[in-house]
């Protein structure tokens, strides 16, 4: 989802290839293993975000091997730096399928990242597992999402602040890139078919690393002042909440009156922040750190232990490579291979636990099913549930609410086999209705 | 619950009586113990908020105490023996204080208790209770600042008891907010249209945005006729007043983004402006005065946390040595090799970036890092209807101060007439016995040393990550060219107005179209006055 488009980064790249070789493959000598490919940035803008779900993965296979690994080999981590830089992701994806011959692949971060890696899976068959919530309109026989659709993130969010805190007004804020363009048009169309009029909502981007955030609070502050209960729902890109959030606490914006929820901003983003001003905002995940079961006690404890530092968090994303790694690991002893036409075959309908005490199940649309969590931030930087959805969603690849989509499907099983069947025209492959 | 109360009533009835005699006002504590102990045993946030109605309903001011530490999620219980207590957290444990008197009593671990959990709407209902029971308190500051919660959520029911306090109420500012209270709660009530109006007049007069609030919700709600017109026109007189302030808030916006974009530029005007050196790893001499400024607060924090509000005066020396240090060993190292080859020296600086930033990406993690705002940099301030923060406030000022000081340095001392010398003509400079690549190595580090003390203030406002110093990159080149390479004038008026005027785009245009507009304007600005808005002239400019 997230993700910087700098001319700067780009520049950057041709250092960092050099860079991102003297990483790869430290291979074992004579046993045969089998590889996991590790495809997330260690350097760049998207460093702060990614290098946690690269320690997240190797800590993953150490405690596979320690099992006894996959079908009776050891699993070998094969880690590539793609330096936050786009065209380097499909260069490194294409060396991890064809060079270090790798059985499936977890990365990306940001949509930008995940659509050019997309044609090199295809060409050469590869698995991704992708982990991080996004905005959905897509799914691809070769990519399996493990993070949020947006039904499983800003609708029960949107409803939960309709609900619960009768919000009348709505402020749609992101920062300028599809997943909060996409997110907000389906949220504007799901909030008018809900008779939200349209001057009850109002639309806002800012920039990547927006700083100033002044005259936006503002308005936002005089947006409220129209005699109903405003919400903010934000999309706000990871670096640009903490000056947003700095500026929302100074000008003295409490969330009991203008409540914000984010769908960006995890227990990570917190740590750089004094949340004490935060208290009562609002976030929505399928995952938190404090929930409390014996399930996610165990992999705090032993999170903490592999990375050896107490003040660790752990955030969504990695709970989705955890399900992720689960999934594959499972579909791999059912298939009895690492092929990934039979490891495809196999994966839908593996259901294997998550971390918030239920099952995730991967459906024939390669999206997974998750319960949907509000947090509120609390002043320690964690969040503490005040609502989840009584059972568990089902992630939608094509959504209702928009009129290009709404009458697409996606299912991977055979005969079908299509990501975009047009239930309209009874075709595969036809985004229009028509 | 409903069973416990229909319990607790005529336990309450006899209690009462019993001590009417010396508290004839309210309950007593008895009873307010067996409600607060209540909320060791509920188990969802309705229970919840019942028992803060309850607490709320016996209108005694002790009430206040646990209302309050529960909506600071400070009210807990103890798991042994499900006793309610106020906890103040220490780096151990922490002390637990009686919920109503608020005495100590006695210390607990973290795990010995668990806290309330409260949510928004909990909140929202804590805080109106407490404005009604705190409108008799003692305190005038304490019964204005529950004037002005009635204010913001009005209440019929509350007239009565507002009325009363009106009378009894000697302080006039505080009477003065506690008539506004009642305007706004007669606004939602029954009352006869007469009452009304007089209501609209009063919240017409305030002129503020919680006054357009109040009536705009009341204009939607209001029947046809001449309270809804009065309300109408109460609106538009609010919202032409709101207007001229507003215009105002925007060139104040302005002047503090102006201010934001004159610390980044500041340092380059000096290495870039005075001395001609293209250095893209300027960005990252902020960057590395933004650590300073963490790792001042963390030895802080750990050890002397009573200097907290000094951090960033301790910070503000250190960062500018750390800054200069670096600045110095990249001009002696790399730049010095490479003077008059701009290209050269664009791609090494370049190259220094990315080593910085990947050398602090490496020791201090990727992630961002918390930098706090001592007391006197946090909240804001009224001023008419415009609402002005601390922080901005004080960069604006610190933004100055490190520009007075730095025309001083240029103009008045020998090493400024130096630094010019050597701008103005090199060779010349060199044969009347100034040692021109020492002043070089010192003018470069004293760029660098500024940019250093600029990341002390954007610490303030802005995320400490290895990122920083890319953010303002290239709007501090933007800044130097547009006001003029070579003047330190320049660059403070061309800061701040580009600060102005992207502040008086956004509105209108969006933040993205705003920005895009502006880099539009200097383009074309560049094309008029290839030298910006003060050109140096003489010499130098032919060289």
């Amino acid at each position: 989802m997230r993700g910087t488009f700098s001319t700067i980064t780009k520049l950057a790249s041709a250092g960092a290839v050099a860079a991102g070789l003297a990483f790869s493959a430290p291979a074992m000598a004579q046993e045969e293993t089998i590889k996991v490919g590790i495809l997330h940035s260690l350097s760049g803008t998207m460093a702060i975000s990614e290098t946690t779900l690269k320690d997240t993965m190797l800590f993953l296979i150490d405690e596979q091997n320690k099992k006894g690994g996959v079908l009776g080999k050891k699993l070998e981590a094969v880690v590539v730096d793609p330096a936050s830089d786009w065209p380097l992701f499909a260069e490194k994806a294409r060396e991890l399928l064809s060079v270090n011959k790798v059985a499936a692949v977890f990365g990306c971060w940001t949509s930008v990242s995940r659509k050019s890696v997309l044609p090199v899976f295809e060409e050469l068959n590869g698995l991704l597992f992708y982990p991080v919530q996004y905005e959905g309109e897509e799914s691809q026989r070769n990519v399996f999402y493990t993070g949020a659709a947006p039904n499983q993130q800003a609708i029960p969010a949107v409803d939960y602040l309709m609900n619960e805190e009768g919000v009348k007004r709505w402020v749609l804020a992101g920062t300028d890139y599809v997943y909060p363009q996409t997110t907000n048009k389906i949220l504007q169309a799901y909030l008018e078919s809900k008779g939200v009029a349209k001057e009850d909502i109002m639309i806002n981007y800012t920039p990547f690393g927006h700083s100033d955030w002044q005259t936006i609070v503002t308005d936002i502050k005089n947006f409220g002042s129209a005699g109903k209960k405003t919400a903010v729902v934000s999309t706000i890109n990871g670096d640009a909440n903490v000056p947003f959030y700095k500026e929302l606490a100074n000008q003295g914006i409490k969330a009991e009156d203008i409540p914000v929820v984010a769908f960006s901003v995890g227990e990570e983003e917190l740590a750089g922040l004094d949340t004490a001003p935060l208290v009562g905002h609002l976030t929505a995940w399928n995952y938190f750190q404090s929930v409390d079961t014996p399930e996610n006690a165990e992999f705090i404890k032993n999170w903490k232990a592999f990375i050896k530092n107490d003040k660790r968090v752990t955030n969504d994303p990695m709970e989705a490579h955890v399900i992720g790694f689960n999934m594959w690991v499972k579909a791999v002893e059912k298939a009895g291979t690492t092929d990934p036409d039979a490891v495809i075959d196999a994966i839908v309908g593996v259901s294997v636990p998550n971390l918030s005490g239920g099952f995730s199940t991967m459906m024939p649309n390669h999206h997974i099913t998750k319960p949907v969590l509000i947090g509120e931030i609390q002043a320690d930087g964690q969040m503490e549930t005040v609502w989840q959805t009584t059972g568990l969603v089902v992630g939608d690849e094509w959504s209702d609410y928009l009129p290009d989509s709404k009458d697409l499907i996606a299912d991977w099983r055979k005969p079908m086999s299509c990501g975009n069947f047009n239930v309209a025209t009874g075709k595969c492959g036809g985004k229009t209705t028509n | 619950m409903i069973v416990i109360r229909r319990l607790c009533l005529p336990v309450l009835i006899v209690f009462t009586l019993g001590v009417s005699a010396f508290a004839p006002a309210f309950a007593g504590e008895a009873e307010l113990r067996a409600i607060v102990a209540k909320f060791a045993t509920v188990k969802n946030f309705p229970e919840t908020e019942a028992a803060v109605k309850e607490l709320a309903a016996t209108g005694d001011p002790a009430a206040g105490r646990p209302l309050a530490a529960l909506a600071d999620g400070n009210l807990a219980f103890r798991r042994s023996d499900n006793a309610v207590f106020i906890v103040r957290e220490t780096a151990q444990g922490a002390t637990l204080l009686d919920p109503l008197t608020g005495a100590a009593d006695g210390e607990a671990a973290k795990a010995d208790y668990t806290k309330i959990r409260v949510n928004n709407s909990l909140r929202r209902t804590i805080r109106d209770a407490i404005g009604s029971l705190t409108l008799g308190s003692d305190d005038a500051s304490v019964r204005a600042a529950a004037a002005d919660t009635m204010f913001r959520s009005p209440n019929p029911d509350a007239i009565e008891a507002l009325d009363a306090a009106i009378a009894r109420e000697v302080v006039a500012g505080v009477k003065e907010r506690m008539e506004r209270a009642r305007a706004a709660a007669v606004l939602t009530s029954t009352l006869p249209d007469a009452e009304k109006l007089e209501a609209i007049a009063l919240i017409g007069k305030l002129g503020s945005r919680d006054a357009l609030s109040l009536l705009t919700g009341f204009a939607a709600r209001a029947p046809d006729g001449p309270v809804k017109e009065a309300a109408l026109a109460a609106i538009s007189g609010v919202e032409s007043t709101l207007v001229l302030w507003s215009a105002a808030q925007n060139v104040w916006y302005g002047l503090s983004l102006g201010s934001v974009l004159l610390l980044a530029a500041i340092g380059l005007a000096i290495t870039f402006g005075v001395m001609g050196v293209i250095n893209m790893a300027h960005g990252e001499m902020v960057m590395l005065g933004a650590y300073t400024t963490f790792v001042v607060q963390n030895v802080i924090r750990t050890s002397f946390p009573g200097l907290f509000d000094w951090s960033l005066a301790i910070a503000l020396p250190l960062a500018f040595l750390v800054a200069a240090l670096v600045g110095l060993a990249i001009e002696r190292g790399i730049i010095r090799f490479l003077y008059g080859r701009p290209l050269e020296t664009l791609l090494a600086t370049w190259g220094v970036s990315l080593i910085l930033q990947q050398a602090v990406r490496t020791i201090f993690g990727p992630t961002n890092r918390e930098v706090g705002n001592p007391s006197w940099m946090s909240g804001a301030f009224e001023l008419g209807q415009m609402s002005i923060t601390w922080n901005r406030l004080w960069i604006l000022v610190f933004a100055l101060g490190v520009f007075a000081m730095l025309l001083y340095v240029m103009n008045r001392t020998p090493w400024g007439l130096q630094m010019r010398a050597v701008t103005a003509n090199r060779r010349m400079a060199a044969s009347m016995g100034i040692r021109t690549p020492w002043i070089d190595a010192m003018t470069f580090a004293l760029g660098s040393g500024i940019a250093g003390v600029a990341g002390v203030a954007l610490s303030q406002i802005d995320n400490v990550s290895p990122n920083l110093g890319q953010g303002y990159i290239i709007d501090s080149f933007m800044v130097v060219v547009f006001g003029g390479v070579g003047n330190l004038w320049g660059t403070l008026v061309g800061a701040l107005s580009l600060g102005v005027l992207n502040k008086f785009l956004e509105p209108y245009a969006g933040a993205v179209l705003g920005k895009i507009l502006v880099l539009v304007l200097i383009i074309l600005f560049i094309q008029k006055r290839p030298r910006g808005l003060f050109a140096l002239k003489g010499r130098a400019v032919e060289a």
